[in-house]
């Protein structure tokens, strides 16, 4: 074994991020920062409509125009024309129908791209489009899923006769006999509504024939080169051999860069067609509408207990929003929550069922959580609802019906094993820090007085299951790729140490967390480490980043390939002090001979012996790396409680956020800091989820926020300062200890605040207010239940 | 996105600014400090041949002291007139509806005259130089003319300035009163739902005279008369809250994404009531 070194960088310190130099003085590399000698530019002429035939299509016009090196139609582009790839068939039956990257005959969203110009400046490639003739006869819009789902309803897809994707079912034990022996069952339909990915560096990708080999290089602004490399080698026809990808410094993605798109599609067949670089970025406005969108399901949630408050079932009937077309997971997100809607939560039975539904809207794909906001806000929010209908107080319901932490390993009725989990302790230090008690005594002098601005107090006990995945368990759910991590860890002559890893960070800070679990194996000071990712060429495997999975399945491939390398090592050394390999004992980064620590030799000066070959040991061979290919035991299971304290007004429904406690327990922290920072800005967007963002259309199909003026995302401005905590308790399941972070924030604080809003309004009669819960839309909900106006 | 193409002129003189916007045409276009103009440009909204940059005239820079009123260019940025000391003295009500526009970054590129120019229903500084009985001063082909505050904006984004013609200024008497600009959005840099800019002279504790102005209640910002009438006398919280009442009235308010017109109403009500009490102290 190796005994973990304690240097300053170590595992558990929070240490500044190696990154951040370059993003606060401007030395990234975004891909549309690359220039290349000949590149031209693509734009897009997009669907204005949401569902219509296109009866007439020229692009002849746009050739004439200056700059114009090509333009092409669906006819024009012919097998080029490759298809979107969705690698999640949920079920056998599910529709796949076929999603073209350029829309042939009829186009089914607005924003489907419908011809294409390319050419040697963007202002001429974006003034052509106008010269493109192009006529539609427009087809009623597809837009409730209630609806489509109706006979006589126009059809997403003709030819597969039913708007219906898939109907996906998993009960567990018998939801009936819970309700028969109920004292309450309480039923609410929640909508979790459709949101945009809007991270901050848009869309961009140029692709470029490599010159003398056959290779096509293509910088994608994606969060999975490794996997994008396999679909697009599909896709394209073009060998995988001859593909390289590269995801240069990439600005956010919460999952709106883990797809497989059509204009990276389309960029790498036209680059092989022209024989020179292409390169699309997307606007803000384009983004908005073609990037995936995430959540969009109606909830219809019912929760079966006895009188005294023991939950006995739980029944969830989703219709998951799957949008025109079915992308690289978009069927499957819904079954990411399918695990979770039972939560902390012990039951008899849990009944799940959901329905995929095609509409003319933007495709549905993962957004930060995927799948497990949307089963979190669910039953914490149907928790609260029964609690206030059997007269108990929440966190006493809570408290009675979770699992105890001397109940762990715990097997949830959904069948998922919770490896370590102390709920008791993350909610005793929350409790404390939000002085809890105190801010139900206001609530309780607002509601005597009368005041207008009611207080209202949000709870929310969630876990979740991060660290995609065990590969035997994505095969059972019919996912077609494994989830295990793979890094290399290479000691180079001169004493510096490579680490190559699969996952592909953007914006984690891999590059110091990754450094820090390495120094603290190998003893090398975190400057010492290069993290290499990001790029098919140079760190060939990998399963990339999503589903806060990088730490928890990568990290331990880190692990592993550092301890493998120092064994390696340790017989070189060995042979160098002429003992044995096992009197040696490795310390600070250097092999001691037992009992004589005069006589040692440093990790680097091992790797020295290694490269030189001199003087090896027989049978070793020369260089200094290993690596490992970890496929993780099972998931991770993180929790936490989360509490907020809001301030209601009634005459004008605006809700302020007064104050917002969180203790988190995530495992092992590597770096507290970066656990922090991703526990703030998680937060932050799932308040925003509640508060602020929804993707709204009219009947029509055209998406109403396409603007960041009407889809209004919070800044620090519109947040107070998060109180954030943690407790530890190690993951048993991952070598490491750690569980993962990524999301926890963004899937705790949602029903936090929603809970808190209805907490103040409920003495008026409120029981719920739908999100995002706007000014206009908590007031309505007062005047609704005050019976008084709509 | 990407503009049209266009031609660019940079005037130092009122002179220059005017024959360049008559030789452009009716395709010419003034640009200040572009942070209305540019988004609509980039979303092809409007594809002027000329802009005409009066961004760096100096006659339409800067804050004067003309006695009994101040004197605004129009082309001095929002950050230079809520930071600017005669502003905060004489003219309060311009600094706080001036210091709700965006956010830091656009207020040290907008300008106030251009967003008054622009006359966007929902921006916060009309309403403003409502109530400040503001007066404008235009340049034109033909020379100079002054136009008093209700006559200046017209309709969506129009004024009385002509498409040949420039505001040069805006001049604002000398005002004293308490005052207040309420804006109610739903983030920090959002638009305003509603806006009230409220300039009350209260004396004994007794309001002699209101000045209110409306944000995004109409097609141009408005006066709420009624409400300015019925306060006058007022002198409890319950006598404003029945003057508000009257804040709707006569007003216009249209529907959107983030208000019906009923709750815009609604909040016009009570978001007056506490513009009036904060600016009266009562």
């Amino acid at each position: 074994m190796t005994a973990a070194v304690e240097t300053d960088t170590a595992i558990g310190k929070p240490i500044r991020r190696k990154e951040d130099a370059h993003l606060l003085h401007g030395q990234t590399n975004w891909t549309d920062n690359i220039q290349l000698p000949g590149t031209v530019h693509m734009a897009i002429l997009r669907s204005p409509m949401a569902h219509a035939k296109i009866t007439k299509l020229d692009v002849s016009g746009a050739l004439k125009q200056p700059g114009v090196v090509a333009a092409y139609g669906a006819k024009e582009l012919g097998d080029l024309n490759g298809g979107v790839p969705c690698v999640w068939p949920v079920t056998d039956d599910i529709k796949m129908p076929a999603f073209p990257a350029l829309a042939i005959d009829k186009v089914r969203q607005v924003g489907d791209c419908v011809a294409v110009v390319l050419a040697t400046s963007v202002a001429a490639a974006v003034d052509a489009l106008d010269s493109i003739v192009v006529s539609y006869e427009q087809l009623p819009a597809v837009t409730d899923m209630e609806a489509a789902l109706g006979s006589g309803s126009a059809l997403v897809h003709d030819e597969i006769e039913t708007n219906a994707c898939y109907v996906y079912k998993m009960p567990c034990g018998d939801y009936e006999a819970s309700r028969a022996k109920a004292d309450v069952v309480v039923a609410r339909r929640f909508i979790n509504q459709r949101l945009i990915p809007t991270f901050m560096e848009p869309r961009s990708v140029v692709a470029a024939p490599m010159g003398m080999s056959d290779e096509i290089t293509i910088w994608s602004a994606t969060q999975i080169p490794h996997v994008l490399r396999v679909l697009l080698a599909l896709v394209t026809g073009i060998p995988e051999n001859n593909l390289r990808v590269v995801a240069p410094d990439v600005g956010g993605g919460f999952g709106g860069k883990l797809q497989c798109y059509r204009e990276e599609i389309l960029v790498t067949n036209l680059a092989k067609k022209l024989g020179r670089p292409v390169k699309w970025t997307e606007t803000r406005s384009e983004n908005l509408v073609a990037t995936h969108h995430g959540r969009d399901q109606i909830q219809d949630i019912e929760i079966a207990a006895t009188k005294d408050g023991k939950i006995l079932g739980l029944k969830v009937t989703l219709l998951a929003n799957m949008g025109a077309y079915l992308q690289i997971i978009t069927p499957g997100v819904p079954l990411l929550g399918m695990f979770m809607y039972p939560a902390i939560y012990k039951m008899d039975s849990y009944d799940f069922t959901c329905t995929g539904v095609f509409t003319n809207k933007t495709p549905t794909d993962a957004y930060r959580g995927a799948g497990r906001p949307e089963s979190t806000y669910a039953i914490e929010r149907i928790v609260d609802e029964l609690a206030a209908e059997i007269g108990m107080e929440p966190m006493e319901l809570r408290k009675k019906n979770w699992i105890k932490h001397e109940e762990f390993p715990f097997t949830t009725v959904a069948g998922l094993t919770y490896d370590t989990g102390n709920y008791e302790a993350a909610t005793e230090k929350a409790l404390a820090m939000f002085d809890y008690d105190g801010l139900r005594a206001e609530q309780a002098q607002r509601r005597a007085s009368g005041d207008p601005v009611q207080l209202g107090i949000g709870i929310s006990t969630f876990t979740e299951m991060c660290g995609l995945a065990p590969s035997r368990t994505l095969g059972a759910l019919k996912y077609v790729a494994g989830g295990w991590e793979h890094c290399t860890v290479r000691a180079l002559p001169t004493g510096k140490i490579e680490v190559v890893t699969g996952t592909s960070p953007h914006g984690q800070g891999h590059e110091t967390a990754w450094s820090q679990i390495a120094s603290s194996i190998l003893g090398v000071p975190v400057e010492d480490i290069e993290v290499i990712h990001s790029d098919t060429g140079r760190a060939p495997y990998g399963m990339d980043t999503y589903g806060s999975r990088s730490l928890a399945v990568g990290g331990q491939a880190i692990k592993a390939a550092s301890e493998r390398l120092v064994e390696k090592a340790r017989v070189i050394a060995a042979h160098q002090l002429e003992c044995s390999a096992s009197d040696l004992e490795f310390v600070n980064g250097s092999f001691q001979v037992k009992g004589d620590p005069s006589k040692s030799q440093a990790l680097g000066a091992v790797a020295f012996e290694a490269f030189t070959a001199h003087n090896l040991p027989p049978g070793v061979e020369p260089t200094l790396q290993a690596e490992a290919t970890i496929d993780p035991e099972d998931f991770s299971y993180p929790h936490g409680t989360h509490l907020a304290a809001l301030e209601v007004d009634t005459e004008t429904g605006q809700v302020k956020l007064r104050k917002y406690v969180c203790v988190d327990d995530v495992g092992m922290q590597v770096n507290p800091m970066i656990v922090e920072g991703q526990v703030h800005g998680g937060v932050a967007q799932g308040i925003a989820q509640a508060l602020f963002e929804g993707a709204e259309y009219d009947d029509d199909g055209n998406l109403l926020t396409a603007s960041l003026a009407d889809y209004l995302i919070p800044s620090a401005a519109d947040l107070p300062s998060f109180e954030t905590g943690s407790t530890v308790t190690p993951s048993t399941t991952h070598p490491l200890g750690t569980k993962g972070v990524g999301e926890a924030g963004t899937i705790a604080s949602t029903p936090a605040i929603i809970n808190g809003i209805v907490d103040a309004l409920r003495h008026l009669g409120v029981t719920d207010v739908a999100m995002p819960a706007a000014p206009q839309t908590v007031w309505r909900a007062i005047q609704t239940a005050k019976g008084g106006a709509k | 996105m990407i503009p049209v193409e266009f031609d660019y002129v940079k005037a130092t003189s009122i002179d220059q600014a005017l024959a360049a916007l008559k030789s452009g045409g009716e395709d010419s276009k003034i640009i200040s400090g572009g942070q209305s103009l540019l988004p609509v440009l980039r979303l092809r909204m409007a594809e002027p041949s000329v802009l005409v940059d009066c961004g760096g005239i100096d006659e339409m820079l800067g804050v004067r002291d003309d006695g009994d009123s101040i004197t605004i260019g129009a082309a001095t940025t929002h950050h230079g007139v809520m930071s600017n000391s005669l502003v905060q003295k004489h003219a309060l009500l311009l600094a706080q509806a001036t210091a709700t526009v965006a956010d830091p970054a656009i207020r040290h590129r907008g300008t106030t005259g251009g967003a008054l120019a622009h006359a966007d229903p929902a921006s916060d500084i009309p309403a403003a130089a409502l109530a400040l009985d503001t007066s404008f001063v235009i340049a034109g082909p033909g020379g100079r003319r002054t136009v008093a505050a209700k006559d200046f904006f017209l309709d969506y984004f129009t004024t009385a300035v002509g498409p040949d013609e420039i505001l040069v200024s805006f001049s604002i008497p000398k005002c004293d009163w308490g005052s207040s600009y309420s804006k109610f959005n739903r983030t920090a840099q959002a638009w305003a739902i509603v806006g009230v800019a409220a300039v009350v002279n209260v004396q004994g504790g007794v309001i002699k005279e209101a000045r209110i102005g409306l944000t995004n209640m109409a097609p141009t910002a408005v006066r709420a008369s009624t409400v300015e009438a019925a306060l006058v006398g007022a002198s409890s919280p319950a006598d404003i809250t029945a003057a508000a009442m009257h804040a709707a009235d006569g007003t216009r308010a249209t529907s959107d994404l983030h208000a019906q017109a009923d709750y815009r109403e609604h909040l016009a009500r009570v978001i007056t009531a506490r513009a009036v009490r904060a600016a009266s102290g009562i």
